[in-house]
């Protein structure tokens, strides 16, 4: 229990950090309030009250759609899903002292392939073409991410630099094949893709008029088993020896070259899902573009430490910040790109730890941990 | 200049670093500092050096009450360190290296070589610290580099010198080296505080010696009135005996064969060359060498850690040349390496995790893909018993345990299965007298149950204690094998440089 709190003392803090920094941010982005700032002298209750009103009216409006109706609660958990996948991706290659920053091009083959077989095996029936779809989408990232593992383990190519640029090589082949007639939706010209048959759609959990889909329980499932791979079996056993100390485990008998191979083929196979649940219970088909969670991913490994847990947790925030976001935008005309900035400032706090340390005034023994992550990123 | 500390106390969660310490040197005088891994030596130096605060007691710098809160008000206030590892710019010149951070500058700034020269040489000739200011510092040996570690703090006006296990990395030659510069030193009215615990060493350089055990003063005195099986004893709080009993080898059929091995280095070069000999069961060769010579090359290559380039490597007669880990894991073979925090121990796995390393796949740890934590569990707690490893628990992450509990926890592991073939690399470097001890009886005993016992160590007191026979590496070749009875520390010293005439009369054994 200890331990549990000290492990998220520093990532409230930072939440609680970035969301004052934010505060001041969102005042420097309203005219109105920003010009009683500059006449605060006159009126400084003025300034305070109209600054007050528009952040407590902001990040209210932020709770209310993140957590304050069924709806918003379905839609944090409808965004915080893909996230979760793609977080796993990322701490699980971590643990193995692999940085996957792949996640993108991972997403878009299992995205592609799950939709292939969504809109190709129309006769199957759903529970042989639903878990057939989700399986392609697996199967696929994981072979898209094999490829930076297996480059690794034979010619020691770095997989920062093979995993960027498999992503631009993935971009560009989904959308080679969007063009394609397997894929192109009759009469489309545009590069987008056939629809899903129903029989490959993952359940909706609360009836038509919520978004939830039964994705989440697959999510939670994952991430149950990626903790058991790695704190309870062999081979997460030897992913962690590698990732600590590859000498070591080099020394000890454990081959570092196929742990890479396997560690990124598992990897990619968990963003691969992560594409395949958002086709398969938001998209229901493919069009070009990243899908944006790849790189998210790096930013939710790092926040829940590389642990299951803590990649829920900090999938479920930034599906809140993200679902909020909408809701406070129609409600007080602030820019949704805020939230972005208050997410991007949740990173800088937690990748910085000295800073939560000299503003928070603790010791720093409590937040020993997240830095050694930041510090092999370097390596 | 006087140095004092005074009611010294210094707490870690859960664990008393140092408790009431007082202690004290006069200018012109050496102690020693003698204590086993983890009595609180480093604490205490760290303390003074203003790397730890203390959470009680003052510190006194000729009589007056100082605050040490960083190493620059350390040095600003004369005391000067030179760690156990060397905190050096491996690509300067010794000039540079002495002088940065503190570098004389001429007119508009510039740095003034030809001014930081001459005081460099000006202090190496005070000191007899022969060393040429305009050398590379990573070309030089590891024994002239401590030169320039003490030449440093010389040049920041240093009147306190503390040298914190200075021989560890050092050859005999060197250490007598040493040993004149300490009294040289001394001899000019400066302090020196002298950490080990060799000793030898303590005996030979102290004028006073104080003794620490688990963070406490448990003795102060002078070689004069001591000895080293007293000190011993008062280091480790109980009798012990320096000599290892051993009784004559009793070889049996030969278990490791190497034929005209050669490996490389990290560099291309061959640093293993046209080496060949065998150990039978039942018999410790010990691989004498000063350290570089090729050794740390010798067992990677036969540990399966380091591609062979030529020759061959038998294991009870099968060919294991080029052999996984895993493989020579399942031969029986045993390995303690020489790098214990790079290829020892996981240092952010806890003890338990760390004494399964090798054997995390296989029975009875390894149930289909599932890891029984009963089994580890069980294996850590007998294992932590067996060995006697000092920890809480064995959930403590090995990098937090010190350098010889460490030690225990690689050999409790390697020792506790693979019975054909010991490879034990510098086993006790670092460890105080009551681990190494301990690990030399279990060497020993080892042999005696019929296993071949490859130890490389640059310990020449090890190698005569415990060889059977001994190999003599230099430059990368074995230039004699000796048998015990017929090896002298004189001779194999000798042959350890490369005086090959003085040695060779010794039965060799190397194939035509």
């Amino acid at each position: 229990m200890k331990t549990l709190l000290r492990a998220l003392l520093v990532p409230a803090l930072a939440l609680v950090a970035a969301l004052v920094v934010g505060a001041i941010v969102i005042v420097f982005t309203d005219p109105e309030t920003l010009r009683a700032w500059a006449s605060s002298a006159r009126n400084p209750a003025r300034a305070l009250s109209l600054s007050w009103a528009l952040v407590s009216g902001a990040y209210s409006a932020l709770f209310e759609g993140s957590f304050g109706s069924v709806r918003a609660v379905s839609e944090t958990i409808v965004t915080a899903t893909p996230l979760i996948l793609a977080g796993l991706s990322v701490a699980l290659a971590f643990r193995a002292g692999l940085f996957n920053i792949g996640g993108e091009g991972q997403i878009l083959a299992g995205a592609i392939a799950a939709t292939y077989v969504g809109f190709t095996f129309r006769d199957l029936p759903a529970l042989v073409h639903l878990p057939a779809a989700l399986l392609a989408g697996f199967a696929a990232g994981a072979g898209w991410g094999f490829i930076p593992g297996f480059l690794k383990a034979r010619t020691g190519a770095h997989e920062v630099i093979t995993t960027i640029m498999l992503n631009f090589i993935a971009l560009s082949f989904v959308n080679f094949l969007l063009k394609t007639q397997t894929f192109l939706r009759p009469n489309r010209a545009d590069p987008i893709s056939k629809i899903v048959s129903e029989s490959a759609e993952l359940p909706q959990l609360l009836g038509t008029q919520y978004r939830l889909h039964a994705g989440i329980v697959l999510a939670l499932l994952v991430a149950w088993g990626v903790w058991w791979l790695l704190f309870r079996s062999t081979v997460g056993f030897q992913f962690r020896s590698v990732g600590a100390n590859p000498d070591a485990a080099a020394y000890a008998g454990i081959r570092v070259g196929a742990t890479y191979m396997v560690a990124m083929f598992l990897a990619g196979g968990l963003a691969g899902l992560a594409g395949g649940v958002q086709i398969l219970g938001i998209r229901k088909y493919m069009t070009p573009g990243f899908f944006g969670y790849g790189f998210d991913a790096i930013a939710l490994a790092l926040l829940g430490r590389s642990h299951p847990a803590g990649v829920v947790g900090a999938a479920v925030l930034f599906g809140a910040l993200r679902a909020g976001a909408l809701r406070m935008q129609a409600d007080t005309s602030i820019p949704i790109d805020i939230i972005v900035v208050i997410q991007a400032l949740i990173i800088v706090f937690i990748a910085a730890p000295a800073l939560v340390r000299a503003v928070f005034r603790i010791r720093a023994e409590r937040v020993a941990e997240p830095e050694a992550f930041t510090k092999s990123w370097a390596a | 200049m006087k140095v004092e500390l005074r009611g010294i106390t210094k707490r870690f969660p859960g664990v008393v670093a140092n408790k009431d310490v007082h202690l004290h040197v006069e200018p012109g005088e050496v102690l020693a500092l003698l204590g086993e891994n983890g009595a609180g030596k480093s604490t205490l130096m760290n303390i003074l050096f203003g790397l730890v605060t203390p959470d009680e007691g003052t510190i006194l710098l000729d009589d007056e009450p100082v605050t040490l809160d960083s190493p620059a008000d350390a040095i600003a206030a004369g005391i000067g360190m030179v760690h156990q590892h060397f905190m050096l710019v491996p690509v300067f010149t010794v000039a540079e290296n002495i002088v940065l951070g503190v570098e004389p500058t001429g007119r508009a700034g510039w740095l003034d070589r030809a001014a930081a020269r001459a005081r460099i040489r000006e202090l190496s000739e005070q000191y007899g610290l022969r060393v040429d200011p305009d050398a590379v510092v990573e070309d030089l040996p590891v024994g002239i580099q401590q030169r320039v570690e003490i030449l440093k703090a010389l040049y920041r006006r240093a009147d306190c010198l503390i040298l914190d296990e200075p021989t560890a990395v050092l050859t005999p030659n060197e250490i007598d080296d040493l040993m004149q510069i300490i009294e040289s030193f001394k001899s000019a009215g400066h302090s020196v505080i002298f950490i080990s615990h060799k000793l030898k060493e303590v005996m030979a350089i102290a004028d006073r010696i104080v003794v620490l055990r688990r963070g406490e003063v448990v003795g102060t005195t002078t070689p004069q009135e001591t000895d080293e099986a007293r000190l011993a004893s008062l280091m480790v709080g109980r009798d012990v005996s320096l000599e290892i009993q051993k009784t004559a080898a009793a070889p049996g059929a030969p278990v490791l064969e190497v034929r005209d091995l050669r490996a490389l280095d990290d560099r291309g070069h061959p640093a293993v060359d046209d080496v060949s000999f065998e150990i039978r069961a039942g018999e410790i060769l010990a691989v004498a060498g000063v350290q570089g010579n090729g050794q740390t090359e010798l067992v990677e290559a036969i540990a399966g850690m380091r591609p062979v380039a030529r020759g061959t490597i038998r294991l009870d007669g099968r060919d294991v040349t080029g052999a996984q880990p895993r493989r020579l894991f399942e031969a029986g073979v045993a390995h303690v390496p020489e790098d214990r925090q790079r290829h020892g121990i996981i240092g952010t796995f806890p003890i338990r995790d760390n004494l399964v390393l090798n054997q995390s796949h296989r029975t009875p740890f390894a149930r289909g893909l599932r890891i029984d934590r009963a089994a580890v569990a069980e294996n850590a707690g007998r294992l932590i018993d067996e060995f006697d490893i000092r920890t809480p628990s064995a959930d403590v992450p090995a990098r937090n345990l010190s350098g010889g509990n460490q030690q225990k926890v690689i050999v409790a592991r390697e020792f506790s299965r693979g019975d054909r073939l010991l490879i034990a690399a510098q086993p006790t470097r670092g460890l105080d007298v009551g681990s190494i001890q301990y690990i030399h009886r279990r060497v020993v005993e080892k042999r005696d149950e019929g296993a071949a016992v490859l130890l490389v160590s640059s310990e020449l007191d090890e190698i005569m204690s415990l060889a059977d026979r001994i190999a003599v590496m230099f430059q990368g070749r074995i230039i004699a094998i000796l048998d015990r009875d017929d090896a002298t520390r004189a001779k194999v010293g000798l042959l350890m440089a490369g005086h090959r005439d003085e040695g060779t009369s010794g039965k060799g054994e190397e194939p035509a």
